[in-house]
């Protein structure tokens, strides 16, 4: 352990030395008279700079060419730019201030986002949960009464409860753990990696375009059919709305989730297989380790957070998962889920006291899987 | 580590900086034809102004003006379901209007329209004017008072002289107050009580257009003797999988029982499980759930996306001979065929003579959510033949205003099917765009699709669609 | 370490090689059909896809109409009939009748205008292709308007080009954005003590669930009053703030799994919080960024309804996703344009996948282990 201290300490030494050198003029500057002066000017010409690009932005006859650009580099840099001048102004004040205000610098922005766009629509969903369908009238509860009696609702929890999250998230996960490490080994690495990846970037309209055509009843276009009915010569049969196979029809199209998601997994555990120092697995292999012990006793304790962290994300995809229902049945035969149900009532029904009402539920559906998160969470120490 | 992260920046923009310098880029094709035009000529004096004269003459003083050119340069916004060539269709129907008021109407369609002019309306970002494709949405916003009541737009007696009394019952909705006014302008129609046919095969094989239902059962029965399937059907459609069959329903309610009984049946007085509505599903319900009767078996029904159905019905030689759905359909139809030679239309029989000839449609009201002259001389403009009449020529629209004139129609086929719907003895709108949402656009589609997969029987598919008719 | 354990680890190699590549060819395999099929109908008329399957394109036993002709008014439809060598009822010949040779003779069509063919199997391919697909989706389609007068003008939609430079300037910045910030944020929730972390953090995973289209009313009732609405920085913000619980959960993770000394050891030489991530943090989470970044990515590039909401669908400011979902049609009678628009879409995130995937690479943490 005294020889990896040593060496962090080390490959580190020269970061620390070039920073002594910016510090230098900002001291300089502090304890000159033009501190306030800059201190109220910087934040000033910044909010300036930013104003007039917008206006440019909004206004410009410019061509799309240019004005992508000056967007591009107005909004990344905008928010870079202000990220820097938010602590710098920080740094200015004493180091009791700053270590009370520096970490809202951090999070601040991120906060006040995710109130604005999440957090208060959320607490406003909830208020029109309790009015009626126009939101004029206050019904109570009457609308999660309803929510719990609906048999359209009942099963929309079951296919989201007890298949889509058991079946789409496990299998998801479990693929995206095995193709990561596997092509971790292969020479193929970079090319199997993309080809898993490709339905990811498929736009979901185009999946639904190529899985309907292999779920087609007709085996003449249908490959599904096309092979069961060739294999067993049986009628062919309808995967996605047959009332036989109900409510396993709900597997097909978490078959398709799985096809879509399993990129995602892949790529999170592939970035974090490679954090795994190769010192730790050569010291298993040293030690006698065959690679299924390496699997188990090393890589995945080792991994352990991004396996928590890609399971409670996939889990939360699921317990959200609309498009590829809309796209391939539209939540009929059976096949609805909680978002479906959710679109449906607040667009097609126009009836926002219930819809609203579903999308808590959906929020309070999530609750175990945020309390064990902070369970993790709060075995954290920082500084 | 820091070069590599600048890589990842620089690469970013550096793709930007490759597509800007594409020829492609350059703003020189915005290729849709909305460009605002200026006035041929500059507003001439009142006098010389004939259009401006007709419309004064109907009560409709501000398209008169806006014939003058008093609204000139004005911007009235719109949006609507519709786009790509039903887009390019409406854009070339106001571009005479547009050029000779210098209003211009700046129409912006889009898919997810349920979705986004709800938000929209909501948010208080919404267009001037709507085009809605189900009264029943409409309904919704006209109780929540955001829409102009229409006759405060366009003179209510000229409405009642240039629309079938139906019509303007089909508009009238209850408001913020509760109590029922019109809210919007009928636009255009599509016909739906219409039976697709292969011509040239069907006269070949020496079949005869059935114009009674026995007539119809008994050349369903001649086919299926010759060794082939009569109907083509096909109720798959994504989210609204079912709405064909509902379309059937709705075509035998009007065949099998009173236009009283149906307009109850809509207004959720005559209930799914009442003996009326059971009676015209099972008329048809014979013909669907025999295996002999339909292509490819009654379970294809529930999986055969609608547009493909016809399908079959073109192949050589046809592997189905009927097909019954509304004029639209033959945007699906495979590219080349020809009506009159591959394809012919006929009225699909009435049941029982004592119901008449009736006829079902659907069709587009516009509502508008402010109210400026200039969008009154729009709303006018619509409620005119003269509104619909560019649509009519390039087909893909049939108009519902009494001074529309047949010759206006560009196809054969509109103009047959035009002159159809003037024989009818009555109009009925599609009863699932009128009912609410959760049956209309829901219990309705999705009971009739279980049905007809088998999963449950009639007479519990018709206690849930019941059940679901929010009270 | 003998030899013997040596050579058995070789030979466990050679074996895990094979058993690795094997099995991820199967996967792959069976990841890729879909994507081949989708890319195959890409290529195939309407018509075509409509009636038979993607892979008739690779050679297959078929059966081929080697002679065809038309039963006389003198043949008995309704008894049995001797046609071409084979004898059956009607039934039997539209079933189809094996004759002794192994062809086969098939009534096609019914009893009034049918015909009779005699097959043979022979090896076939659908080699039918067309690029009409891509034409339409990437020059757009072309539109003929009969005017009142009987004329017809001709109208030419939109190109792709406009609608890929939207989808540029949107997804972007609205990539990068949520980032920076989500960056700052891991960070400060990882490393950083403040009152409320805990509280804070909780919301951030409590948002993940929260389906966005709550949102989309109060946040375009805010822009309107603030002006925002159709604007870019609007709909970047808002990619923003609905990508962000999600880029704050993952880079929370493996911001947070870096190893704790080489803070410590930055601390001690008199580093500050903001200079420790820029310098040290940022470098090190490369991996993280990098794969976040082609998630958001798509994403945004994928979205229709935001976009839809907060600038519109008018053709100069669509994006691409919202010219594809144009393209079929207002009845969706043009979905199989989809099979190429969906090519065309998805070509660029992968090119920001291919290129990103270099900063996935071992060792960024060499010699530094958690301790």
């Amino acid at each position: 352990m005294d020889e990896f201290t040593e060496t962090t300490v080390q490959r580190h030494a020269p970061i620390e030395a070039r920073e002594v050198k910016p510090r230098g003029p900002l001291d300089w500057m502090a304890t000159n008279l033009g501190r306030i002066l800059i201190a109220l000017f910087v934040p000033i010409v910044t909010f300036l700079v930013l104003y007039w690009g917008f206006q440019f932005l909004r206004a410009s006859q410019a061509p799309k060419g240019v004005i992508a650009i000056v967007a591009i580099v107005w909004g990344v840099g905008g928010v870079a730019l202000l990220y820097v001048v938010a602590n710098w102004l920080v740094e200015q004040l004493g180091d009791a201030w700053r270590s009370r205000l520096q970490p809202f610098v951090f999070v601040g922005p991120a906060i006040a986002i995710l109130f604005w766009y999440l957090a208060f629509p959320t607490v406003r969903t909830f208020y029109l949960s309790l009015l009626d369908r126009n939101a004029q009238n206050f019904v109570g509860l009457a609308n999660y009464q309803a929510v719990f009696t609906d048999r359209n609702m009942f099963i929309a929890f079951r296919n989201n409860v007890l298949l889509w999250i058991p079946f789409g998230a496990l299998f998801t996960v479990v693929f995206g753990l095995l193709v990561a490490v596997l092509a971790d080994r292969s020479r193929y690495e970079r090319l199997a990696k993309s080809l898993i990846f490709m339905p990811m970037a498929i736009s979901m309209v185009g999946a639904g375009v190529i899985w309907n055509m292999i779920y087609a009843v007709n085996p003449n276009i249908g490959m599904l059919n096309a092979i069961y009915t060739s294999l067993t010569g049986n009628q062919p049969v309808a995967w996605k709305a047959a009332s036989e196979i109900a409510p396993w029809n709900n597997l097909f199209l978490i078959v398709v989730m799985i096809w879509l998601q399993t990129g995602f997994a892949m790529t999170i555990f592939s970035a974090a297989i490679k954090g795994i120092p190769t010192e730790l697995m050569e010291a298993g292999r040293v030690d006698g380790a065959n690679e299924v012990q390496i699997f188990f006793r090393i890589m995945l304790p080792y991994i352990r957070g991004t396996v928590i962290t890609v399971t409670t994300t996939v889990i939360i995809f699921t317990l959200k998962i609309f498009d590829v229902v809309q796209v391939m049945t539209g939540g009929q035969f059976g096949t609805q889920v909680i978002a479906t149900q959710f679109y449906r009532e607040l667009f097609t029904n126009q009836n926002s006291g219930y819809g609203s009402a579903i999308a808590i539920v959906l929020l309070i559906a999530v609750l175990p899987v945020m309390v064990y998160n902070l369970k993790q969470f709060s075995e954290r120490e920082a500084f | 580590m820091k070069r590599q992260l600048f890589v990842l920046f620089s690469l970013l923009l550096a793709a930007a900086l490759v597509l800007t310098a594409c020829p492609g880029a350059q703003p020189a094709a915005p290729a849709q034809p909305a460009a605002p035009q200026q006035p041929a000529q500059p507003a001439a004096p009142a006098a010389a102004n004939p259009k401006a004269d007709a419309a004064a003459a109907k009560g409709l003083t501000e398209l008169a003006n806006a014939y003058k050119g008093m609204y000139k340069g004005t911007v009235v916004t719109m949006t609507g379901p519709f786009t790509d060539e039903d887009a390019v269709r409406f854009d070339n129907s106001v571009k005479e209007f547009e050029q000779e008021t210098g209003i211009d109407i700046q129409y912006t369609g889009s898919k997810e329209f349920e979705a986004s002019i709800t938000v929209r309306v909501q948010a208080g970002d919404v267009p001037d004017i709507v085009d809605f494709p189900q009264p029943g949405l409409l309904g919704t916003f006209a109780r929540q008072g955001k829409v102009i009541p229409a006759a405060t737009l366009v003179p209510e007696s000229w409405l009642k002289q240039n629309y079938l009394q139906s019509w303007l019952d089909m508009a009238t909705m209850p408001g913020a107050d509760g109590k029922p006014a019109m809210y919007g302008v009928w636009h255009r129609f599509n016909a739906k009580s219409l039976v697709w046919y292969p011509k040239d095969n069907f006269d070949a094989a020496g079949y005869k257009i059935p114009t009674t239902w026995d007539e119809l059962l008994a050349l369903q029965d001649e086919i299926v003797a010759d060794g082939d399937t009569p109907w083509c059907i096909g109720i798959e459609s994504g989210a609204a999988t079912g709405w064909p069959a509902t379309d059937w329903t709705e075509d035998l309610m009007l065949r099998t029982t009173s236009v009283e009984n149906y307009d109850k049946w809509v207004a959720g007085e005559l209930p799914f499980s009442s003996p009326e509505v059971k009676r015209a599903i099972e008329t048809f319900a014979k013909i669907w759930n025999d295996d002999r009767m339909v292509y490819g078996g009654r379970a294809k029904i529930v999986t055969t996306f609608f547009g493909d159905a016809p399908t079959p019905m073109f192949e050589d030689p046809p592997k189905c001979w009927l097909h019954r759905q509304g004029n639209f359909i033959t945007a699906f139809f495979p590219q080349g065929v020809q009506y009159g030679k591959d394809y012919g239309v006929f009225y699909l029989p009435p049941v029982d003579p004592a119901y008449g000839k009736p006829f079902l449609v659907a069709g587009d009201i516009m509502a508008a959510f402010r109210d400026r002259p200039e969008i009154r001389a729009v709303m006018q403009f619509f409620s005119t033949g003269e509104g619909i009449k560019g649509w009519l020529a390039a087909g893909g629209a049939l108009g519902m205003q009494k001074d529309v004139d047949l010759a206006w129609y560009g196809s054969d086929l509109e103009r047959d099917i035009a002159a159809l719907v003037n024989q009818a003895t009555a109009v009925r709108f599609d009863a699932s765009d009128l009912m609410p949402g959760e049956v209309g656009a829901g219990s309705f589609w999705r009971e009739m699709t279980s049905y007809f997969s088998g999963a449950v029987d009639l007479d519990t598919a018709l206690a849930e669609i019941d059940k679901s008719w929010p009270r | 370490m003998t030899a013997q354990a040596v050579s058995r680890k070789k030979h466990g190699v050679s074996w895990g090689q094979v058993f690795v590549n094997v099995t991820l060819i199967l996967l792959v395999l069976i990841w890729t059909i879909p994507t081949i099929g989708l890319l195959i109908s890409s290529f195939r008329t309407r018509f075509d896809i409509q009636t038979s399957g993607w892979w008739t394109v690779f050679p297959h036993r078929d059966w081929v109409t080697v002679e065809e002709f038309q039963p006389g008014p003198e043949v008995d439809r309704d008894g049995v009939m001797n046609l071409a060598g084979a004898q059956g009822t009607f039934e039997e010949f539209r079933a189809g009748i094996t004759l002794p040779d192994g062809r086969r003779v098939l009534w096609i069509g019914n009893k009034r205008i049918g015909r009779v063919a005699v097959q043979e199997r022979q090896w076939v391919m659908n080699t039918n292709f067309t690029l009409e697909n891509y034409q339409e989706v990437l020059g757009g389609k072309t539109f003929e308007v009969k005017q009142p007068d009987g004329s017809t003008i001709t109208v030419q939609g939109s190109d792709f080009s406009s609608a890929f430079i939207n989808s540029l300037i949107v997804t972007l910045p609205a990539t990068v954005i949520p980032i920076l910030i989500a960056a700052f944020a891991a960070y400060g929730f990882a490393w950083m003590k403040f009152p409320g972390r805990r509280l804070l953090f909780t919301m951030v995973v409590a948002l993940l669930v929260v389906p966005l289209q709550i949102a989309l009313v109060p946040i375009l009732k805010d822009y309107v009053r603030l002006n925002l609405n159709g604007t870019f920085l609007g709909i970047w913000l808002a990619h923003t703030g609905f990508g962000l619980p999600l880029a704050t959960y993952l880079l929370f993770n493996y911001i947070s799994s870096l190893p704790r000394d080489i803070l410590e050891s930055a601390f001690i030489d008199g580093a500050s919080h903001f200079t420790i991530f820029t310098r040290l943090i940022l470098p090190l989470s490369v991996p993280a960024l990098a794969s976040f970044a082609i998630f958001q990515f798509l994403w945004v590039w994928n979205d229709y309804l935001v976009a839809l909401i907060f600038i519109g669908a008018s053709p100069d400011s669509q994006v691409l996703t919202q010219r594809i979902a144009e393209m079929v049609g207002s009845r969706g009678n043009d979905w199989h344009l989809l099979t190429a628009g969906a090519f065309v879409s998805m070509l660029l995130p992968l090119i920001v996948f291919f290129s990103l995937q270099r900063f996935f690479v071992r060792g960024l943490l060499a010699g530094s282990v958690k301790g």
